[in-house]
C-alpha cells in the first residue's frame, strides 16, 4: 500500500469537514453490517457462556490449583489496558497541543469507554456470586460492615469506576458541539434525536468561553488519572509477595504496556474503519505515522521492562524469583512467554523504519501482533507466577477450558458491537477539533499575529 | 427559556471581517453581542475582550469536596469498623491516598461539567435568540440586539465590515 501524504493541516474547508463526517452517519455499507453481525454473534457466545457459569458455577472455567486467577483476570487487565490509549491521546496530547490527535481522538476515546465497560464486566464474572457484586461498594448495611480500604482490589473498584465516569464525561463533552453540527445538517427524526442530544448547543461565544476552559481542566484532571489507573491495577499484583509480581517497576511497566496495547487496538480498529466510513482524507498517513512512533516508544519501554525484570530476578539472588523467570522462558508454558516477548519487544522495533510506519498493511499486521502479545503478557504474568509459587509440590500447569475462551470471545463481541454502533450513530471524527486546525478564510492576506 | 429578542443577525465568511465588525459594534456601544462559530477562535475571543471563565471555581470546589469526602469517608468507616490488616494502623494514611485521589479527580471532573451546564446552558441559554444552522458549519454569526429604529445603522455597520448576509430578527 502506498504511503499517503504527511501533513498536519488537511487541505479541506470547514464545510467539507462537516459534510464528510455527517456522510459517515448515512446508510451503512455491506462491510459494516457484516462486521456488526459478527460482533453480535461473538457477544452471543459470551452471553451463553455467562449463563452457563451462573447456572453451574466457576468450576466450568479452567482453574487448576494453585492457579485460581487465569483467563478472566488476564482479559480484565487486557481491556483496562486497551482503555488507556484513548485518554492519553485525548487528554495528554491535548495538553501538549499535538495537532495530529484531532482526527483520531474521538475514535480512541470511544474505544476507551467501551474497553473499560468491557473490563468492568470481568470482576463481576470472576467473583462467582455475581448477584452480590455490590458488596464491593461502601454502602450502609445491616451487618455494620465496611469494605477493607487497604485492599488493592477495593482501590481498583474506585480507580476503574472513576476512570469510566471521567472518560465517559470527556467523550460526551467533546461530542456535544459535533452533535449540534450534525443536528443542523440532517432532517426528520434524526434532527429530533440530535437536537435532544446537543443540549441546546449553538456555538455561542459564551458557550465556547466556558466549554474550552472546562475541557482544559478535564484534560488536566484526566492526565494523572490515566497514569494512576493502570498503576492501581498493577498493585493488584505488586502488593502481594508472589514471585514475579512483587516488583516496584510494576506501575510504570503496566502503564507503558497499557498505552502500547491501547494504540495497537486503535490501529486495528482505525485502519479498516477509515476505509469503511470513507474518511481516508481525514485520517491518513500523518496520523498513522505518529501513532506508530508512539507505539515504538512504548514498545521500547516494554522491551526495557522485560529485560529489567529478568535482571532484577537474577540480581536479587532470590531463588523463587529466579525460578519464576526461568520457568517463563523454559518451563512448560515457554510458548506463552516467548509469544509475549516476540510480539511486544521485538515486533515493535520494526517501527524504527519509515517504510514500515508508512505502510498501512504492515501497521495493521503489527497491530494484531501487539494485541496478541499484550493479552499474552497478562496471561504470562498471572499464570507463570501462580503456577510456580513457594511450594514446588503444589506447582501445576493451568488448563483453560471452553468457558474461558467463550467469555474471551464474548468480550471482543461486546466491545466491537458498542464501538461499531457508536461509529454509525455519532461523529467518529471530531468535527470541531479538526476545524480548529484548519485556518478560517480571511479577506485580508496574512494570518493572525 | 430565554425571552425572544429582536435585533440584527449578520453572517460572515471571513474571520477578520467578523472581528472588525465586533470591534466596531463594541466601539458603538453594543456590548451584549452573541457571536456564533463552529469552533472556538482566539481572534473572536480577543475582539470580544472575554474574561477567563469562572468554571475553574467549580473545578476547584469539586476537587476539594472529592478530596475531603474520600479521606473523610475512609477515616470514618475504618474507625467505625476497625479491621487490623498486616499490623498496619487502623487509619493508616498512605493507603487512603489512592481513594482520596480518585474521588478528587471524579468530583473535580463532574463539577467542571456542571459548571459549563450552569454557566452557559442554564444561566445564559441561547434558545430564543436568532440563529442559523450555517453557524455550526462554516460561517461566523453575530447577533446584535437592538431596537427596530437601529436596524438600518447596525445592518450597515455589519455590511461595511464584510458580512455576506444581514437580516433583521
Amino acid at each position: 500500500m502506498a504511503t499517503v501524504a504527511h501533513e498536519a493541516v488537511p487541505a479541506i474547508t470547514h464545510g467539507q469537514v462537516t459534510r464528510d463526517v455527517v456522510a459517515t452517519l448515512g446508510k451503512p455499507s455491506r462491510a459494516y453490517v457484516l462486521m456488526l453481525l459478527g460482533a453480535v454473534a461473538m457477544f452471543g457466545v459470551g452471553a451463553v457462556t455467562f449463563v452457563l457459569l451462573l447456572k453451574d458455577g466457576l468450576g466450568l472455567a479452567g482453574y487448576t490449583p494453585p492457579v485460581m486467577w487465569l483467563v478472566y483476570i488476564t482479559t480484565f487487565v487486557f481491556w483496562v489496558g486497551i482503555g488507556h490509549a484513548g485518554t492519553l491521546i485525548s487528554a495528554i496530547l491535548f495538553l501538549f497541543r499535538s495537532p495530529w490527535r484531532t482526527a483520531v481522538y474521538r475514535a480512541t476515546e470511544a474505544m476507551t469507554v467501551f474497553a473499560v465497560m468491557t473490563a468492568a464486566l470481568f470482576p463481576i464474572i470472576h467473583i462467582g456470586r455475581q448477584w452480590v457484586f455490590y458488596w464491593l461498594l461502601p454502602y450502609p448495611n445491616q451487618r455494620y460492615l465496611w469494605p477493607n480500604f487497604k485492599s488493592p482490589l477495593l482501590w481498583d473498584v474506585f480507580a476503574i469506576s472513576t476512570y469510566l465516569t471521567v472518560s465517559t464525561t470527556f467523550l460526551v463533552v467533546g461530542l456535544v458541539p459535533d452533535i449540534a453540527a450534525v443536528r443542523d445538517q440532517v432532517s426528520g427524526w434524526r434532527k429530533k434525536l440530535y437536537s435532544a442530544c446537543s443540549l441546546g448547543w449553538t456555538g455561542s461565544d459564551n458557550q465556547w468561553r466556558h466549554y474550552t476552559r472546562a475541557y482544559l481542566y478535564l484534560a488536566a484532571l484526566a492526565t494523572p488519572l490515566v497514569l494512576s489507573v493502570h498503576s492501581v491495577v498493577s498493585w493488584d499484583f505488586a502488593m502481594s509477595i508472589i514471585p514475579g509480581w512483587h516488583g516496584t517497576i510494576f506501575a510504570p511497566y503496566f502503564v507503558a504496556g497499557a498505552i502500547y496495547s491501547g494504540i495497537g487496538m486503535v490501529l486495528t480498529l482505525l485502519i479498516p474503519l477509515r476505509r469503511i466510513l470513507k474518511v481516508e482524507h481525514l485520517i491518513h498517513g500523518y496520523h498513522f505515522d505518529n501513532l506508530a512512533k508512539l507505539t515504538l516508544f512504548t514498545g521500547s519501554i516494554l522491551f526495557y521492562a522485560y529485560a529489567m525484570e529478568y535482571f532484577v530476578a537474577w540480581y536479587s539472588g532470590v531463588k523463587w524469583e529466579q525460578t519464576t523467570f526461568y520457568m517463563r522462558a523454559l518451563g512448560p508454558q515457554w510458548w506463552a512467554g516467548w509469544t509475549m516477548i516476540i510480539c511486544n519487544a521485538f515486533v515493535s522495533q520494526l517501527l524504527w523504519f519509515r517504510k514500515v510506519r508508512g505502510n498501512l498493511t504492515a501497521l495493521f499486521v503489527i497491530s494484531i501482533f501487539i494485541n496478541v502479545g499484550m493479552w499474552f503478557e497478562r496471561y504470562v504474568i498471572i499464570a507463570s507466577s501462580l503456577s510456580n509459587d513457594f511450594l514446588p509440590w503444589n506447582w501445576a500447569v493451568p488448563n483453560p477450558t471452553w468457558a474461558d475462551w467463550g467469555i474471551l470471545v464474548g468480550s471482543f463481541g461486546w466491545f466491537l458491537m458498542y464501538f461499531l454502533l457508536f461509529a454509525r450513530t455519532f461523529p467518529i471524527v471530531a468535527i470541531q477539533e479538526i476545524k480548529e486546525t484548519i485556518p478560517m478564510p480571511r479577506k485580508r492576506a496574512g494570518g493572525h499575529h | 427559556m430565554a425571552a425572544v429578542r429582536t435585533g440584527v443577525l449578520g453572517s460572515f465568511v471571513h474571520v477578520d471581517a467578523a472581528t472588525d465588525a465586533i470591534r466596531a459594534l463594541r466601539r458603538g456601544g453594543h456590548r451584549d453581542l452573541t457571536v456564533y462559530s463552529a469552533a472556538p477562535n482566539h481572534e473572536i475571543e480577543e475582539a470580544l475582550e472575554q474574561k477567563v471563565s469562572p468554571v475553574r471555581l467549580f473545578t476547584l470546589f469539586g476537587g476539594l469536596t472529592g478530596c475531603a469526602a474520600g479521606f473523610g469517608m475512609q477515616y470514618w468507616m475504618q474507625r467505625d469498623w476497625p479491621v487490623l490488616v498486616g499490623g498496619k494502623p487502623i487509619d493508616a494514611f498512605p493507603p487512603m491516598v489512592i481513594i482520596g485521589f480518585e474521588l478528587t479527580i471524579l468530583l473535580g471532573a463532574l463539577a467542571s461539567v456542571a459548571g459549563v451546564v450552569i454557566l452557559s446552558l442554564a444561566l445564559k441559554p441561547t434558545k430564543g435568540l436568532p440563529f442559523d444552522p450555517k453557524f455550526t458549519d462554516d460561517r461566523i454569526g453575530i447577533f446584535v440586539p437592538c431596537a427596530p429604529d437601529q436596524y438600518e445603522a447596525t445592518g450597515g455597520l455589519l455590511r461595511a465590515a464584510g458580512a455576506e448576509e444581514v437580516r433583521h430578527a
